[in-house]
């Protein structure tokens, strides 16, 4: 109690794994918040956190660094408590579901300004008029990426862009031909059979076979699948 | 007797008394989906959420469920209250824009967009019992309460939860005695029919009637709306038949799988 983020994520933790960015910490659970890297000087007890947007809920923290995309956290966290939810209360069960409809169609490229109107408030209507804890806490995960990754939703709405290349229907694979010296490694890791090329040439991603699951981005050894 | 504050206005209740009871005694409107007098209150409906306590620590709580208490303060029309009915009633609606009630509420209380998609894609899909069922559990309450059969219960939870009979079959408990059917606030239809184009109808809202532009009889059976109280006298003037006698607009067929 009252240790703050920053000791917890970089002291005890040990930081972030291959020096990358902290991006954000979600705390207490599906139904708590995320808490972005500007605000690790947060102690952690219950008022802070709820003030922050988060909530103190099962203790649990999950460290995210820049390579993990806020809309895609929550369609993640939605998922999750669409299923917890018993489906008494028309709020939760019906509200649920419908943030992760908004959420998803975001993420998907296909959303509209006015739709964070709308995120906005149906999370108002969930958490205020659902019966118990899970629904009065379900739209956490909205509320607070929302509140601090605005920005990131926008970029998934007005450029069809998503900035953490996670959203598997707004990227593509390819493969940069200067670097890639043809060793094969990806034609063999690729389930979809996607990657064509000979032996010691560059080798070429068909985009309509892509599953974009991102085998090649792991295997290569030479940084040459670039994503866009 | 308990002494409590409604709307401002200090008045007495009956002790173990529901917010709902002392609010409908006293006149003060609360809109319903899932309350029927002499079924238990279920509070899934969420539609008789009120204030109570004072702001900035007020709460909203479901006035079925939530018996009085000594100097209780409750609002039953605030801001929160009326946005809370607003934006429940579109998603009321975008679950089953089929339903008369629901549309009728919808003008009522201020519903003048629906921002969702429609359940299965398309705004005129045929009313589907499992999907468009706003599961206020009314039919399960009427069979298990009043019929005293218990015939048909709540299986699954989350989205996947839905009205069904004891392993698929229809029980020796069950009579046929379509009390299920008549306690369903949603399967009468909207005035325009289950294949309205858009989602929210809105019609209480004009003057001339909607449902003329779907029947051309005038002898309607459901419940008036405001529009019928407009424009009824002028119903000559407009130049409807009052004669062609059609059959009024039907509740929409039960479904035959689930709820016999």
């Amino acid at each position: 109690m009252g240790t703050t983020l920053a000791e917890i994520v970089y002291e005890i933790g040990g930081g972030i794994p291959n020096n990358r960015a902290c991006k954000a910490v979600q705390t207490g659970g599906p139904s708590g918040g995320c808490i972005p890297a500007d605000k690790f000087d947060l102690p952690v007890d219950y008022d802070s956190l709820s003030q922050a947007g988060s909530i103190m809920g099962s203790g649990g923290m999950i460290v995210m660094d820049d390579h993990t995309c806020m809309v895609d956290i929550a369609k993640y966290f939605l998922d999750f408590l669409e299923d917890e939810s018993c489906g008494k209360c028309f709020t939760c069960r019906v509200g649920t579901q419908r943030l992760k409809e908004v959420v998803t169609r975001i993420s998907r490229g296909q959303g509209k300004e006015e739709d964070l109107e709308l995120l906005q408030d149906l999370s108002w209507l969930v958490r205020e008029g659902s019966l118990c804890g899970l629904g009065q806490t379900a739209p956490n995960p909205v509320l607070s990426t929302l509140r601090y990754f605005r920005s990131e939703y926008l970029a998934h709405i007005r450029d069809r862009r998503c900035p953490a290349h996670r959203c598997r229907e707004l990227i593509t694979f390819e493969i940069d031909p200067v670097l890639c010296n043809g060793c094969g490694a990806c034609v063999q890791i690729c389930s979809g059979k996607a990657i064509l090329g000979e032996k010691n040439k560059p080798h070429i991603i068909t985009q309509a076979q892509c599953t974009k699951c991102g085998a090649c981005l792991e295997i290569c050894k030479f940084d040459a699948v670039l994503v866009h | 007797m308990v002494h409590i504050t409604m709307n401002g206005r200090a008045v007495e209740a009956e002790r173990g008394s529901t917010l709902l009871e002392v609010a409908r005694f006293y006149n003060f409107p609360i809109p319903t989906l899932c309350h029927e007098d002499g079924l238990n209150a279920y509070g899934a409906c969420r539609l008789c959420l009120v204030e109570i306590g004072q702001p900035p620590k007020s709460k909203l709580v479901a006035a079925c469920g939530y018996r009085v208490e000594e100097g209780l303060k409750v609002r039953t029309n605030s801001e929160r209250v009326q946005r809370a009915r607003r934006l429940l009633l579109e998603l009321y609606v975008a679950t089953c824009p089929q339903s008369k009630r629901i549309q009728d509420l919808a003008s009522e209380y201020g519903v003048r967009q629906c921002r969702y998609e429609a359940i299965d894609g398309q705004p005129g899909a045929p009313w589907d019992p499992k999907a468009n069922c706003i599961q206020c559990g009314l039919c399960v309450r009427i069979c298990a309460e009043q019929m005293m059969a218990g015939a048909i219960g709540f299986a699954g939870r989350g989205k996947s939860r839905h009205v069904a009979r004891p392993f698929g079959m229809t029980s020796e408990q069950c009579r046929q005695c379509g009390a299920c059917l008549y306690a369903c606030p949603v399967c009468e239809l909207r005035c325009q029919g289950s294949t309205a184009e858009t989602l929210l109808c809105n019609g209480c809202l004009n003057f001339s009637p909607v449902c003329f532009q779907s029947y051309n009889d005038a002898m309607c059976f459901l419940e008036p709306c405001h529009a019928c109280e407009l424009s009824g006298p002028f119903r000559h003037e407009v130049g409807l038949k009052v004669s062609a006698l059609q059959s009024a607009p039907q509740k929409a067929a039960p479904s035959t799988g689930e709820l016999k």
